[in-house]
């Protein structure tokens, strides 16, 4: 259990000298839920296309599920959806995912157990033309499930679904993962891999910027004080609470990094030494904010060295 | 192999396109063989031409089958088998199925081996089938001439059916190469039409002409195909009833051996690209 089952060093895609991926070396443990956050054109597809053998990478390496990305055996054990749902319009669902379990050995019944998993059972005879946007996906998913695989390998798997849509899929997904499989997911959605990812990558221009948990990416906890003076709050507090960070905010608060149990302290000394408390509450980053700070400082800092 | 040759022939089986092909060539072939010379003959029966509805009537005998099911195949049966192969692979690349496909375990060479079989699978049922109608078409004038009906030889039959297969199967090949290579089932038909129908036509007009010219043309799939199906016994003058793109350029041989070039060529050029090319 928590064995790294993807692992890629330093992977690398380049078409001609333009380089879409830049030596992103990331790792995935088994059960997890691992966010492949990036803006549009980061190279989160380039690298989930590499890390199924659809795409050779120019550099670096990887292991998926301990053997080669693209290798049959190790792509019987990966399930994948990648740039969408690809299947034969002229055909039904259900005779889309036959043809691909033919393609495995595996059986009717199998076909069945996918269409279920994601609710398609009663309109898999359709033709999948007619399938709406979030069928058509929901589908792409159940064949990613054929075989039940041990990974999963999702490419923007909400994409273009309604909200009802968006929050199945979301439901979806956390019922595989509670049924112990590891789900590789892409995402530029911050709020669908805050609510659905245990670890985190971040992507921008082709370099992977970060590897941690929501929480970590989010940083430390802090307090938001307003209070006036200003200057005698940011001197009671530093005195109260000893060695901590205490930054102004652009709004003429006081941004305190510190747990929010604290605040009934702080509270009673500004009080006591006569500063007006107007507003203590507690002060989070939004993933939006950490991911917005992180993809347009990283890639200057980066330029600047 | 196996397995990927099931789960194509479940997805060419259901496909409108394979039948509305192989419905067309029929068509042609009842018409083109059967029909225009049938009322040809009529007309000439009842003028008074005995010796033009002798010649037509000939034509149209049980004993020609083996000869009249490969008359068309060098230029509208080639087209037609070209269209199948060409869409079968192109489409995949248009809906993405190739990389479906790809990301569920079989290994490139194997799903493209699937697809090659079952289009030999369907190239065969496409032959058979074109057999079987002849015969049909062929006993049903005979009976209404009131002619007895003298079966081909197998060894004629044998020959007929190997060469249409030897066509049809080297024009799939080439079709599945163009659409692998063009990615897009449109561009491919496009490429592969005007090749089969006016391109090599065009060389070889040009080749009367420049000598050294001669000597590619008398060596292209085109060529080779027209000649198998001319030293098989079709007509080879369109104006005194035979198909354009019936040849006797090359021996029924050196036809054989050069579409077995070609056959290989591109089954291997298609399989090159395949596993070596990103998808």
């Amino acid at each position: 259990m928590n064995e790294p089952i993807v692992v890629s060093d330093e992977l690398t895609k380049r078409y001609g000298r333009r380089t879409v991926v830049d030596a992103v070396s990331l790792t995935v443990r088994r059960g997890q839920i691992y966010g492949f956050l990036g803006p549009n054109g980061a190279g989160k597809t380039t690298t989930l296309r590499m890390l199924v053998g659809l795409v050779r990478p120019t550099r670096g390496s990887a292991r998926v599920l301990g053997g080669r990305p693209g290798d049959p055996s190790v792509l019987r054990r990966v399930g994948a959806l990648i740039e969408g749902p690809g299947f034969y319009p002229y055909l039904s669902g259900r005779d889309n995912l036959r043809v691909l379990a033919r393609y495995n050995r595996l059986t009717d019944a199998d076909v069945e157990q996918a269409l279920d998993q994601v609710d398609l059972r009663a309109r898999g005879g359709d033709a999948y033309k007619s399938y709406s946007l979030g069928m058509k996906q929901r589908l792409g998913v159940a064949a990613a499930l054929l075989g039940e695989p041990d990974l999963l390998i999702l490419d923007e798997p909400t994409n273009g679904l309604d909200p009802s849509g968006m929050a199945d899929m979301r439901d979806l997904i956390r019922r595989l993962a509670r049924q112990g499989r590891t789900v590789l997911l892409s995402s530029h959605l911050l709020g669908e891999v805050q609510q659905l990812c245990d670890r985190v990558g971040v992507i921008a221009d082709g370099r992977l910027l970060t590897e941690s948990t929501v929480a970590e990416l989010r940083g430390a906890s802090s307090l938001l004080v307003r209070a006036e003076p200003v200057p005698r709050a940011e001197q009671v507090i530093a005195a109260t609470l000893g060695a901590v960070d205490v930054r102004r905010t652009a709004d003429g608060g006081l941004q305190v990094v510190t747990e929010s149990d604290r605040t009934p302290e702080i509270v009673r000394a500004l009080v006591a030494a006569g500063v007006e408390v107007h507003e203590i509450r507690s002060f989070e980053r939004t993933l939006e904010e950490a991911f917005i700070e992180m993809t347009t400082h990283a890639p200057q800092e980066e330029m600047a060295r | 192999m196996i397995a990927s040759l099931r789960a194509e022939l479940l997805r060419l089986g259901k496909w409108p396109v394979t039948w509305v092909i192989t419905g067309v060539w029929l068509t042609l072939n009842l018409t083109f063989g059967y029909l225009f010379d049938y009322l040809s003959y009529r007309d000439a029966a009842g003028g008074g031409d005995q010796r033009l509805a002798d010649a037509l009537l000939s034509q149209l005998s049980l004993a020609e089958v083996p000869s009249t099911m490969v008359t068309g195949l060098p230029m509208f049966g080639s087209a037609l088998v070209l269209i199948l192969a060409a869409l079968s692979t192109g489409s995949g690349y248009g809906w993405n199925t190739w990389r479906t496909v790809f990301t569920q375990g079989p290994s490139r060479l194997s799903a493209l081996g699937g697809t090659m079989l079952a289009l030999a699978v369907v190239l065969v049922v496409f032959t058979v089938l074109t057999l079987l109608v002849d015969l049909g078409a062929s006993s049903i004038v005979m009976t209404a001439a009131g002619q007895a009906l003298a079966w081909p030889g197998l060894g004629a039959l044998a020959k007929g059916l190997g060469g249409a297969l030897l066509i049809g199967a080297t024009w799939a090949a080439a079709g599945a190469l163009i659409g692998i290579v063009a990615r897009s089932p449109a561009l491919s038909v496009g490429l592969g039409l005007v090749w089969v129908l006016i391109v090599e036509n065009l060389l070889r007009g040009v080749a009367s002409l420049l000598g050294p010219l001669e000597r590619i043309t008398d060596v292209l799939p085109g060529t080779a195909a027209g000649s198998l199906a001319g030293a098989l016994g079709a007509a080879t003058d369109p104006e005194a009833g035979g198909a354009p793109g019936v040849l006797t350029v090359l021996t029924g041989a050196a036809s054989i051996g050069l579409l077995a070039v070609y056959l290989v060529a591109f089954l291997v050029a298609a399989a090159l690209v395949v596993s070596r090319r990103d998808a």
